[in-house]
């Protein structure tokens, strides 16, 4: 008791406690709806089954949230392979021979960067964009309104979402992955006073092609998280503005959150 | 082929709205719901669609009990009840027009040119022929409004719930969605329910009126009986008297005689 209060009092002079109440909030309201969260994905499920409502939307929102969100994601990826070539040379230097920066580049970007980065960006924008244009609907009763309709929202609204985000990020994440190597590679002819042939020969070096399927299966994860997370913050809005607020909010932190446990739960499966 | 609440229920947290509340609206009739804002009004329509499950009661339309009604039913349900949004609730990614045409296609049955006459249709009887091509952020909020209400009766439901559809229209605008709501009832055999502020309306269009104070209806009568009721929650409200206490989440002293009022359905 005594600790804590310790503790918090620390935390009030540091004036950390604030994001430590976001974060903490955040934690605490998915645990308590845990429930309604798992009703939510049972729905979702259910939903698939009715094709001729979210089919025709799909394509839609795989453009609108996937090929739209290409520039961010190239951006992204170019700097992070210039920055990871030269890291990479200014620790080998002298140590380790210069071509290992090939590797270094294609390993971490395959691996790691491109589809971490990539997926916090996308959650940053695409659910973001989900969770408060759903929010907008659930509070104008635009959501109710599909209902009176005898349209089935969750069929309507999210399943077209959800979808498009699952395929589309991978996707993204393979084009983030391929400009990064190449970007990288660019540098280290340029800057590193390296040859092609010698970062080619430090790509392959390392190469294990269950790289690529594990990046997949990765950014696959990211991809249905930031979605289904953006649907559920979304539709589960309440009160006016503010709560639009609330729920972009937290579908961001919490997409990105569960994007860096997911990655961690990933390295411990697949790379042990 | 009615609609018929039993000893409904609802409350959210400590708060109670609906207190055992009993309502019928007769085949063919159109009933108007009174009452001050906050005591359940939307509440209870969103009952009779479904989109609230009471904490008690029960909720029956057409002989269906709808908050136990599978989804199929339920939405089979749906396509035979037309629901007025109080903020009209367009859906602002689409035209007027799509709006409109969305309950239509899923209804079934109409070619793309018959959904389009249709539309036109619809836009017209609320006097807003040839704004099917706009979207909803490029209208007044009247217009919005009486868009809404299009977009409700264009698939013919045999039922009609109207959440305010005249609140924040001009006069004139009132008496034609006043005259509309006759029209439907009289030339479709619509069932209605408007709720609705405005007693100018409800005396217009309603064969009864009920007020609707402390999650209960304490007046249900005849337009000639409502206004000579002597029930004193019903006379503030009809005479907008200011005093009596009308937070719904407040119980008030309902003291004396005819609290229950003359003519109460039960
Ligand atoms: N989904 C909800 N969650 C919490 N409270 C609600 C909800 N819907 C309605 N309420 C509360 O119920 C009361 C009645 O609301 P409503 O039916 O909209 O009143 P009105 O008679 O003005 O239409 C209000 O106090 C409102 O705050
Ligand atoms: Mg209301």
């Amino acid at each position: 008791m005594l600790a804590r209060r310790g503790v918090r009092s620390y935390l009030d002079r540091m004036n950390l406690s604030l994001p430590f109440a976001i974060v903490g909030g955040a934690i605490l309201g998915l645990l308590s709806s845990f429930g309604q969260f798992s009703r939510f994905v049972g729905d979702l499920i259910r939903a698939l089954t009715d094709v001729r409502t979210w089919g025709p939307l799909t394509v839609g929102q795989m453009r609108r949230l996937g090929v739209d969100s290409l520039p961010i994601a190239l951006f992204l990826s170019c700097f992070t392979g210039i920055v990871l070539a030269l890291q990479a040379s200014y620790t080998f230097t002298g140590a380790i021979p210069l071509y290992f920066v090939g590797a270094l580049v294609t390993k971490t970007m395959i691996l790691e960067l491109g589809p971490v980065l990539t997926g916090l960006a996308l959650s940053g924008r695409v659910g973001a964009n989900i969770a408060a244009e759903l929010g907008t609907m659930r509070v104008s009763e635009q959501i109710d309104a599909l209902e009176t309709m005898a349209y089935n929202p969750i069929a309507y609204l999210v399943v077209p979402r959800v979808l498009a985000g699952t395929i589309m990020v991978p996707l993204l994440v393979i084009f983030s992955n391929v400009l990064g190597i190449a970007s990288g590679w660019i540098t280290s002819m340029n800057v590193l006073d390296m040859t092609s042939a010698q970062f080619v020969r430090g790509s392959r070096l390392f190469y294990d092609s269950f790289d690529i399927v594990y990046c997949i299966i990765k950014s696959t994860s990211f991809g249905l998280t930031i979605t289904v997370l953006g649907c559920y913050q979304g539709f589960n809005t309440r009160g006016g503005a503010e709560g639009v607020g609330i729920a972009t909010t937290r579908a961001v932190v919490l997409a990105s959150m569960m994007i860096l446990v997911l990655d961690a739960f990933w390295a411990l499966v697949l790379l042990q | 082929m009615s609609i018929q609440l039993r000893g409904l229920h609802k409350g959210f947290g400590s708060k109670k709205i609906l207190r055992g509340l009993d309502l019928d609206v007769d085949e063919g009739e159109t009933m108007s719901l009174v009452g001050f804002s906050g005591a359940g009004k939307s509440l209870t329509l969103k009952h009779i669609v479904g989109l609230m499950k009471p904490d008690a009661g029960t909720v029956h339309v057409d002989g269906l009990e709808v908050p136990t009604l599978p989804r199929e039913k339920l939405f089979k349900l749906r396509l035979d009840m037309g629901y007025v949004f109080q903020f009209a609730a367009l859906f602002d990614s689409m035209t007027i027009g799509e709006n409109i045409a969305m309950g239509l296609r899923k209804k079934g049955g109409m070619t793309q040119a018959q959904i389009r006459e249709r539309v036109e249709e619809s836009l017209a009887l609320v006097d807003l022929a040839g704004f099917s091509s706009r979207f909803p952020q490029e209208m007044s909020g009247g217009q919005q409004k009486r868009a809404g209400l299009a977009r409700a009766i264009a698939y013919r439901p045999k039922y009609l719930l109207y959440d305010e559809p005249t609140s924040g229209l001009d006069p004139v605008t009132t008496t034609v969605i006043d005259r509309l709501v006759l029209r439907m009832k009289k030339e479709l055999g619509v069932t209605s329910l408007v709720i609705t502020h405005d007693m100018k309306s409800a005396y217009a269009i309603s064969d009864r009126i009920g007020m609707l104070y402390e999650g209960r209806l304490v007046e249900v009568g005849t337009p000639q009986e409502f206004q000579e009721s002597r029930n004193p929650i019903v006379r503030a409200f009809v005479e907008g008297e200011p005093g009596l206490k009308h937070d719904a989440e407040e119980p008030l002293p309902m003291g004396g005689d005819g609290a229950a009022g003359k003519g109460r359905k039960r």
